[in-house]
């Protein structure tokens, strides 16, 4: 039997552990001491699954994927990433990935449970029971979850590659992927990014299509623009005309438009009747 | 009556210079084990012998058992007994223990850190043991000497980074590729820094290795002594494009790898790294190469700097790998003493008739 706690509560809890992965990577950082891979990604898998608990809780209150404020998007996209981060950790033995998808999961759920005003208000069935349009949305959430991990990978490579080139080998540098590793990965990210927005457009335009009239420009426009982006940076890495230093630089840019394009899919909520608003609980 | 005695005796780097240490350096193990077999009162033995150092682990029915072992060595390496005495070492009890941990961890090593020691220390335990010399007090050391030495190994920085120039190329190589093996090593120049540089990436598991030599003839026989191929000399440009990591160590009185041509090659590989390694003096690459993207450049000094870096971060962590030894010595050296001290029986005869003697006695 789960404890009665509210969505925040859980989602509190889950931040607190992911934190607990932040520190505990930070104080080995500090004594150049390798993280402990297999500890931090205990606390990250504890802490993701409170999370989905948290979201779960919240799902089932707003009757369809909790996808309705800025607060649920931000949790969702710290969900998603750490979703991959489980799945290429493992591949990837990367204590130092551990470490940075901490620092990306604490913040996005910190900052997002410590703003009110991204909660105040609760919108349910934003989705109007439209299947499609919950799984568009969730793909699309997803993809950025994706683009985060992407972008912490990519800041990774920039530590690895100046490393390199300043040839400051010791220490906390020592404790990084390599370069080429990096770089797979990187491609690897950006490849399954830029597919699953690909196939959230494509469920998505199958209802737009049916009823322009709903369709928010700004949001469409800046939805695109992050899927453009997508598709320019995997084409020229693909034809070899942004490599390496560049190439990460534009994945740290891709994410940063993800997340601004939040702000106009957050906007764009605006249904043809106002669902009752629902205050949220502390 | 007195009680029996752990000892260590020997001559190490620390005291002996290299010329005494040729003539202490033992030529056959087995001829001085068969002089020891007669001391009265050695109850177990283990040889150490390694370059630099030659040390006699013993327990003994009383303390004379250790000068018994000084004058049968001094007389089997003709070395005479006084020189000897101004040169050894000679501990008991709880720092005998705590040098033999120190010795597994590569604290008293001329390179601080550095692993073959505790693969040296294993061996001279299992020829011990092998000999039927060692008891319930060797084992027992040794294997709480190999315990010892993993934990600190594992637990501080005091292996951590390479030491030496070819170590540190092959690290950094590994900090660009990952595995190396499926890295492309090309080796211009045939002298014994590029070999040795190449032998290292060999044994990391670089498998497809070429080298490039001024005088072909030398080139085929360092490539065959590598198990690599060969590329000629004067298409080294055009054959860059093929190779991962360049490993450069010519005698040339100038630059042998233009940035041009390190350019040309990446403009056809541009989005796989390339590694020069320039180990030459003169400089077999120029500088300016550095600046293109995704080409590492380092030379001699470079890598020089980061072995010495490495070293000193090693020699910091000797204090603290000394403070876990010798708190795990203490432990181990009170449950000996009691043991030694319960079984103390003068009847005791030499190391050979130890064998089988009860293994897990008192000891932890």
């Amino acid at each position: 039997m789960l404890p009665d706690l509210s969505d925040r509560q859980w989602l509190w809890c889950a931040a607190g552990l992911y934190a607990a992965g932040l520190v505990l990577g930070t104080i080995s950082l500090v004594r150049g001491q390798r993280t402990s891979g297999v500890l931090i990604y205990c606390l990250i898998l504890v802490g993701y699954v409170l999370q989905f608990i948290g979201l779960g809780v919240r799902g089932r209150s707003t009757g369809g994927c909790p996808l309705g404020n800025q607060f649920e998007i931000f949790q969702f996209t710290a969900w998603s990433a750490i979703t991959l981060y489980l799945v290429v950790g493992v591949t990837f033995r990367s204590s130092v990935l551990g470490f940075f998808t901490s620092c990306l999961g604490a913040a996005l759920t910190f900052v997002s449970l410590s703003i009110p005003a991204w909660d105040a208000v609760r919108r349910t069935h934003i989705f109007g029971g439209n299947p499609w349009i919950e799984l568009h949305a969730a793909l699309a959430i997803f993809s950025y979850g994706v683009f985060g991990l992407l972008a912490l990978t990519s800041g990774l490579f920039l530590l690895r590659h100046f490393s390199l080139k300043s040839k400051r080998l010791g220490g906390w540098f020592s404790f990084l992927p390599s370069i080429l590793d990096l770089d797979h990965i990187e491609m690897r990210l950006l490849a399954a990014g830029f597919g699953l927005l690909t196939l959230a457009l494509v469920f998505g335009s199958v209802y737009w299509s049916r009823d322009m009239a709903s369709v928010d420009h700004a949001k469409l426009a800046a939805t695109v623009a992050v899927w453009a982006g997508a598709a320019a940076a995997l084409l020229l890495r693909a034809i070899g005309r942004l490599l390496a230093r560049r190439f990460a630089w534009a994945c740290l840019a891709l994410f940063a438009a993800a997340l601004l394009s939040l702000a106009a899919v957050d906007e764009s909520r605006h249904p043809g009747v106002p669902p009752p608003p629902e205050r949220a609980t502390p | 009556m007195s009680e029996p005695c752990l000892f260590v005796i020997g001559a190490t780097h620390q005291n002996a210079p290299l010329e005494v240490r040729e003539r202490l350096a033992l030529s056959s193990e087995g001829a001085i084990r068969n002089d020891l077999a007669s001391v009265p009162g050695l109850r177990e033995l283990a040889v150490l012998s390694t370059c630099n150092r030659v040390e006699f682990y013993g327990v003994g029915s009383d303390d004379t058992a250790a000068d018994s072992v000084q004058t049968a060595y001094c007389a089997r390496q003709r070395f005479d007994p006084a020189e000897f005495e101004r040169i050894r070492i000679r501990l008991t009890g709880r720092d005998a223990v705590l040098h033999l941990f120190e010795v597994a961890s590569g604290l008293d090593s001329q390179l601080v850190g550095e692993n073959e020691i505790f693969g040296q220390v294993k061996e001279a335990y299992a020829s011990a043991q092998a000999c039927g010399s060692t008891g319930a007090v060797l084992n027992r050391l040794f294997q709480k000497a190999f315990q010892a030495a993993k934990h600190v190994r594992t637990s501080t920085g005091i292996a951590s980074g390479r030491v030496s120039v070819a170590n540190v190329a092959v690290d950094l190589a590994a900090s660009i590729f990952g595995s190396l093996a499926a890295a492309k090593v090309l080796v211009l120049g045939t002298g014994e820094i590029g070999e040795g540089t190449a032998r290292a990436f060999r044994s990391r598991g670089a498998e497809d290795l070429a080298v490039a030599g001024r005088r072909p003839d030398r080139a085929a026989e360092v490539a065959a002594a590598l198990g690599a191929g060969t590329v000629l000399f004067e298409e080294r440009d055009s054959s860059l494009v093929h190779y991962d990591i360049v490993v450069c160590s010519t005698a040339a009185p100038a630059a042998v790898l233009s940035a041009a041509a390190i350019a040309a090659a990446m403009r056809k590989r541009p989005a796989r790294p390339l590694l020069v390694i320039d180990l030459a003096l003169p400089r077999d690459v120029e500088a300016s190469a550095a600046d293109l993207q995704n080409v590492f450049l380092y030379n001699l000094d470079d890598l020089a700097r980061i072995a010495e870096r490495n070293r000193m971060a090693r020699e910091a962590e000797i204090a603290r790998c000394r403070a876990i030894l010798t708190h795990r010595a203490d432990g181990l050296w009170s449950h000996v003493q009691r043991y030694l001290s319960s079984a103390s029986d003068p009847s005791c005869g030499p190391a050979a008739r130890n064998a089988g003697e009860a293994g897990q006695a008192a000891a932890p």
